[in-house]
């Protein structure tokens, strides 16, 4: 195996490498290496006009447009309010505080499916808001886009508030004093001198909710209805294309989801290697 | 005395119990805007839903809530739950044991990729993970098809399959709760410990999962909460036969799709009862983690 003999090089006094890497390369390449490899060299069996065909179907072009659409629409909702939360967590004290607290870690501990029927539930036609919703607005959520995209709204919430959290918690406070006492207004001090400082948190929250809503599978098709063009998402595109046994476009699919995966997480990477080299300059510069 | 001679001359700033109100000009509605915004947003968004499924499972009363968990295929879901996470957490808890000491405290060239690496699939969709399965391991369209039909072992709609998925999408937990807390540790007890003719083996066991435990434990039960509620990744490898390859999950939509409301909503509070008590321990666990932090620093 490569990786033994990179080792090798590396840590040189070592002959083999010891069990705790012999355990980790096997274990990465048997759960990790091994799938993505397998989906890699089925879809370059596949060739390269037939894969452009089958990644670009009308129906496919559809789902790209409401996942990764809604999912931009819903990451960037939450990192408004992301940004609020973390703020008022930081910042104020307010009975349940607490509880505020414990309850944005929900999303990321509660089942997909259990999110799913809740929500579909909330939001069906006589369910607690979509009752009120469908009466003043008549807008119908579950069982519609909009529902698809209140899901990826729940289950991209916390990203933002965890990263912008730690950062506003270690803003000195001595800059906001030194802007007021230069003359400027809250307002001022508030988008020239905390914001800047928080973008690249608030940017790579927004980046993982986005990926992970892109990605959402269980509470989605629950509260979709699950039609072509309408509110169908690419996952679920995916697996209706497995339950057709039409294989080598499910394969394309999941290989545009697999890059895009892939290109996620290199930005979220830039975007952190970014804001550390910006906090670094700051305190340099401080 | 002018605003900035004045705050010049303050002494370093001590905490203030609500930093807030030291903005000198900020109007006091935004002090309170803020946090009701805050808990408005929260509120909707996933409180009303978590309440739905309290409401839900006791809207026809105890006595149907209960009767619920006689449903044989709720049962048998909630015992294939219980088997898969039985093998995927300690296979993912070994991995990530490994991972962390191998990684945690060493410098070389590749280690931030080899982080993100073992981060991939926290980004990659559950579908894909099942349809990467279903391409390695599917007897028609697999890659290793011939092998697995030779063999004549069912791992597509069976167990292994359900058990492979979700260790590929709950493995990164442990390592990522342990590495930066052993990244905090030195290495000096554990050099102490091998000066006086501690193995690697005893070493790990008695000196660095030790030093660790608080995160590992944390780590142990995110893989656990995950591992049982696991959908998307399950639902494309397991071919949801009720009362034979359904898990929890799944029933749970299962049931939903099928008008059985209080089937769903009954197995969906087992779950969310996981999550919530998941939360729960981790606000303790995130505690007692401080309490340790803080003898670190006290001992140096």
């Amino acid at each position: 195996m490569a990786p033994s003999t990179a080792h090798r090089r590396l840590l040189p006094t070592i002959k083999l490498p010891s069990w705790p890497w012999r355990i980790t390369w096997l274990y990465l390449g048997l759960v990790l290496f091994l799938p993505i490899g397998g989906l890699l060299l089925k879809a370059s069996g596949i060739g390269a006009a037939d894969f452009w065909a089958a990644a670009t179907a009308p129906e496919a072009v559809a789902t790209y447009k409401i996942s990764f659409g809604l999912a931009l629409v819903a990451s960037l909702i939450n990192g408004v309010f992301g940004l609020i939360i973390a703020w008022a967590l930081v910042r104020s004290s307010f009975p349940g505080k607490r509880l505020l607290d414990a309850l944005i870690d929900l999303p990321f501990a509660l089942p997909t499916a259990v999110a799913g029927l809740a929500l579909t539930a909330v939001y069906s036609t006589n369910g607690w808001l979509g009752a009120p919703l469908l009466q003043l607005f008549g807008l119908e959520v579950s069982f519609t886009w909009v529902g698809v995209g209140v899901a990826m709204v729940f289950i991209s919430l916390p990203f933002v508030v965890r990263t912008v959290e730690p950062v506003l918690r270690a803003l000195e406070r001595e800059q906001e004093e030194a802007a007021w006492s230069l003359g400027a207004t809250p307002t001022q001090t508030v988008f020239r001198v905390v914001l800047p400082q928080l973008l690249p948190a608030i940017l790579a929250g927004v980046a993982q909710g986005y990926s992970r809503a892109v990605g959402e599978y269980g509470s989605v098709v629950m509260i979709s209805s699950n039609v072509p063009f309408k509110d169908l998402i690419t996952p679920t595109l995916i697996v209706q294309k497995l339950e057709e046994y039409d294989i080598p476009s499910a394969t394309v699919i999941g290989t545009v989801m697999l890059i895009f995966s892939l290109l996620s997480l290199l930005v979220i990477n830039l975007i952190q290697i970014w804001g550390q080299r910006y906090s670094g300059e700051l305190k340099s510069a401080a | 005395m002018s605003v900035s001679q004045d705050l010049r001359l303050q002494p370093p700033p001590a905490p203030a119990p609500s930093p807030v109100h030291r903005a000198p000009e900020r109007p006091p509605w935004s002090a309170l805007l803020i946090p009701l915004i805050a808990c408005l947003y929260v509120g909707v968004v996933i409180l009303l839903p978590a309440l739905n499924v309290v409401v839900g499972a006791f809207a026809k009363g105890l006595g149907t809530f209960l009767e619920v968990f006689s449903d044989a295929d709720l049962l048998s879901a909630l015992r294939l739950t219980l088997l898969v996470a039985l093998v995927a957490v300690p296979a993912n808890a070994i991995f990530g044991l490994a991972a962390a000491t191998a990684i945690a405290r060493r410098h070389f060239r590749g280690k931030a990729l080899l982080l993100t690496i073992i981060d991939l699939p926290f980004s990659i969709s559950p579908v894909v993970v099942g349809l990467m399965l279903v391409l390695l391991y599917s007897p028609t369209h697999g890659l290793f098809g011939g092998l697995v039909e030779a063999s004549g072992f069912k791992i597509l709609f069976s167990w292994p399959s359900i058990v492979m998925a979700t260790i590929i999408v709950s493995f990164p937990f442990m390592a990522r709760e342990v590495i930066p807390t052993l990244e905090e540790e030195g290495w000096d007890q554990e050099e102490a410990a091998r000066t006086l003719g501690a193995n690697d083996w005893q070493v790990f066991w008695k000196v660095t999962l030790p030093s660790v435990r608080w995160a590992a434990l944390y780590g142990l039960i995110l893989t656990a909460a995950r591992c049982l509620g696991e959908f998307g990744a399950v639902a494309v490898v397991s071919g949801n036969i009720a009362g034979l390859t359904q898990t929890l999950p799944l029933f749970v939509e299962d049931a939903y799709k099928q008008y059985h409301t209080e089937l769903a909503y009954g197995a969906a509070l087992i779950l969310a009862g996981v999550a919530i008590v998941s939360l729960l321990l981790k606000l303790l666990l995130e505690r007692l983690l401080e309490q340790d932090k803080q003898a670190l620093r006290a001992e140096r």
